[in-house]
């Protein structure tokens, strides 16, 4: 074919032209910039303003971040060597503080010799969420899970690892006792029985045989105190204790806000109510203050673990009405169906109504999660020494006294760190269970 | 142990009675002392690299902690904020509190506690830039003032302003290091706080020399460790081992010579200081070598003065009212008979 065209019609191109590229306009970083920045002169006027902003803020911030001094023993110091390095008054960060003040910042006062142990404790605890975070991995995983929050606490606090294995020994009794007492009382007598014969156990019995067993076999680690815990560390354990355990807390109360049940009605909503109506601030003094005059003179009911108390009410409260909006966004259709179907109460809940509920609620949900997080910061004005604390107590040295924003950024930059893990998580979640309902 | 909770004076404010009826022996038995401290104050209480807290308040704990327990690191350091730290004390959750707090009535007698003697007196100044120009206190009319709020220093400054005729603008700020940031950016023309953190903030600033601090003090500011209501004797033995501080350094005696002193000397007073004379220690349920103890825990009061808050560290404040009695200051033992 080709062969009588070329030989008839001169003008006849024997191959294709190769496309060509776009004009430099219509392709690329021109065509986005355009029609993105300056596709109107509103558009250019704006686009202008801003990139003038970000241009002025990044010449202001920027050497004070490159010209930074990370080895010095103190303000002093980083000032002359960055005098000797930049020029006399350059702008520079001086992160040495936070070179020197590393371990202090991350582990507050816990003693050098066992920071292994809140490593550990933070690895297995990785392990522990992550059944949970991700459906993908085996499902034998979620026992290591449930028993974490001993282990954590034994690695943590130390003391003899009896005490953590008679509270699991509780939990067996419960256990037992319903099984035990079901078939002979019928559910409700066991139910209590299952609730109140551990009570027992925890209250009564433990302390003693624990003390007991450690005479007997002394297993376990040094006993660290609340008081040596700080820093991150610190942050984290309230954070994640809260978050663990306002989720739960939170379902039962929205669960119970929505009860035909006078009294559990009433209670869940008066709970929330009163929790959620007065500022959390208030709360930890409430914790650290005047709890210290109804207890007692000499009863050591650690501060931490009150704090973590308050926290989590105060979590739970919001996280009830998270899930109640989740609840209440469920079609009417979906709780007949699920009476249709002849299920008890609780099954419906957790068959159908709660996995429905809870993943309309889970931007919602995580949004109360990092605001409880951040609000661990909150500790600072009951004299918790979490990264805020710290940050005060290092400017107090005479060392680093006068040093301000470097401690802040690096401490905003850990909080972020997470904060933005739970955000990505959160949309990872929503985009995993996206069913094209909505 | 006796239990006595009063919960209808809560009302009235702080007030609160959680007597335990020995300290001594609970501190004894416990085995370490529970001091609140400042969570942070330049020279008087700072944790260093390492966790150990450092300090001229941290230095009184430890020296208590060495003369009831023989150990001067025998302190469990409770930080508490100006909020916490009189219910702290109150509640029984600390020993004894050397947290810079200024003896006052109201705090000696209404709050039910008892201060044991005054470790620094300290008064409320004022920094300026140099560049202002201003020479005395009394130029300051229609100044902003940066001014940290809730504390006594506030209630001064109201009353100096109204004392003078003079009107101001108050620029409320919650930390000294927002302080620091707030009066460097001139966001106020003067600071005002206890002399020694003005001192200590100035020693952070680059050129600390553009900064001075006014003449006048315009307050009086006794701080000192205090103890709850209703346990004279353990009042007595923080009082003491004040007091030994104090008379170590007048007589000479310093944490490098105190052993070699302790074996005897011609002085009767500091054999009776340092038990060598004398029963002081049983007179207090304390063993006869506790002021040894106390000295050897850091020194005596010179010793932390000078490494804590003297002129040769960057704080930098001259013995002033806190030299002793001889040198024109204001500390003076009583006697040690």
């Amino acid at each position: 074919m080709s062969d009588t065209h070329a030989q008839t019609v001169a003008f006849v191109r024997e191959s294709m032209v190769p496309p060509a590229d776009p004009p430099l306009g219509e392709t690329g970083i021109f065509k986005w910039v355009r029609e993105n920045l300056f596709s109107s002169w509103l558009n250019v006027l704006l686009s202008v303003l801003s990139i003038a902003f970000v241009v002025w803020a990044l010449a202001h911030l920027l050497p004070w971040f490159l010209q930074s001094v990370w080895d010095a023993g103190s303000l002093t110091e980083c000032r002359e060597i960055r005098d000797a390095r930049y020029g006399e008054g350059a702008a520079s960060a001086c992160f040495a503080v936070i070179t020197e003040r590393w371990n202090q910042l991350l582990f507050g006062f816990y003693p050098p010799e066992h920071y292994w142990r809140p490593v550990l404790a933070f690895v297995l605890f990785l392990v522990a969420v992550s059944p949970v975070l991700f459906q993908g991995l085996p499902r034998r995983l979620l026992a290591f899970t449930a028993i974490y929050p001993f282990i954590g606490y034994w690695l943590l606090w130390g003391g003899t690892i009896w005490g953590p294995l008679l509270v699991i020994a509780g939990f067996v009794i419960g256990w037992g006792a319903f099984r035990l007492a079901e078939p002979r009382l019928g559910t409700l007598a066991a139910a209590i029985a299952a609730i109140l014969l551990p009570l027992a156990w925890w209250f009564f019995a433990v302390g003693p045989i624990a003390g007991d067993l450690a005479q007997i076999a002394p297993i376990g680690l040094v006993r660290i105190g609340s008081g040596d815990f700080g820093g991150f560390m610190l942050a984290f354990i309230i954070g994640v204790a809260g978050i663990a355990l306002s989720f739960p807390l939170g379902i039962l109360l929205a669960l119970g806000r929505q009860s035909h049940l006078f009294i559990i009605n009433k209670s869940c909503v008066g709970f929330i109510e009163i929790i959620r109506g007065v500022p959390l601030i208030v709360w930890l003094f409430t914790a650290s203050l005047l709890l210290n005059y109804f207890l007692p003179p000499g009863t050591n009911f650690d501060l931490m673990l009150r704090v973590i108390i308050m926290v989590t009410l105060f979590a739970a409260a919001y996280m009830a009405e998270v899930i109640r909006g989740g609840l209440a966004a469920l079609p009417r259709g979906q709780y007949e169906a699920a009476d249709a179907l002849g299920l008890d109460y609780w099954k419906a809940m957790r068959l159908i109504i709660l996995p429905q509920a809870l993943k309309i609620s889970i931007p919602g949900i995580v949004n109360t999660f990092i605001g409880l997080f951040k609000d661990t910061t909150l500790v600072v004005f009951i004299g918790l020494l979490d990264p805020i604390g710290l940050s005060n107590a290092i400017r107090a040295s005479t060392e680093w006294n006068g040093i301000y924003w470097e401690l802040f950024v690096f401490i905003g930059l850990l909080f972020w760190i997470c904060c933005f893990s739970m955000s990505r998580y959160s949309m990872y979640l929503e985009r995993k269970l996206e069913t094209g309902h909505r | 142990m006796k239990r006595s909770v009063f919960f209808g004076a809560m009302a009235a404010g702080l007030v609160a009675g959680a007597a335990s009826a020995a300290t001594l022996d609970d501190v004894q038995s416990r085995g370490t002392l529970n001091c609140g401290v400042s969570t942070g104050l330049p020279g008087f209480s700072s944790p260093n690299a390492q966790g150990q807290w450092e300090g001229f308040d941290v230095a009184v704990c430890r020296a208590v902690a060495a003369a009831v327990l023989g150990d001067p690191q025998a302190v469990e350091f409770v930080p508490t904020t100006g909020q916490t730290r009189f219910t702290a004390l109150a509640s029984g959750e600390i020993d004894m509190l050397a947290r810079n707090t200024t003896w006052t009535f109201s705090r000696d007698n209404d709050l039910k506690f008892e201060f044991t003697g005054i470790n620094y007196y300290d008064g409320q100044g004022f920094m300026v830039p140099k560049a202002l120009g201003v020479t005395s206190a009394r130029d300051l009319s229609g100044a902003t003032v940066c001014i940290q709020t809730g504390t006594t220093t506030e209630l001064n400054l109201a009353d100096y302003f109204r004392a003078n005729n003079m009107d101001y603008e108050p620029v409320p700020i919650e930390t000294n290091a927002e302080a620091q940031q707030q009066y460097l950016a001139g966001a106020c023309d003067v600071y005002t706080t206890d002399r020694s953190g003005l001192a200590a903030t100035r020693a952070t600033f680059e050129n600390p020399g553009d900064h001075v601090i006014l003449p006048e003090t315009i307050s009086k500011e006794p701080l000192g460790p205090l103890v709850r209501h209703g346990d004279p004797e353990w009042g007595d033995i923080v009082r003491w081992t004040l007091n030994a501080l104090v008379a170590a350094e007048e007589y000479g005696v310093t944490s490098a010579n105190v052993d070699e002193l302790a074996q005897g000397t011609e002085n009767p007073e500091i054999n009776r200081l340092l038990g060598t004379e004398g029963e002081l220690g049983a007179m207090i349920r304390l063993d006869n070598n506790w002021a040894v103890n106390a000295i050897k825990a850091g020194g005596n009061y010179g010793e932390l003065f000078e490494r804590y808050l003297g002129e040769g560290t960057p704080i930098g404040l001259p013995r002033g009212l806190n030299a002793q009695w001889q040198n024109g200051g204001l500390l003076y033992a009583p006697p040690f008979r």
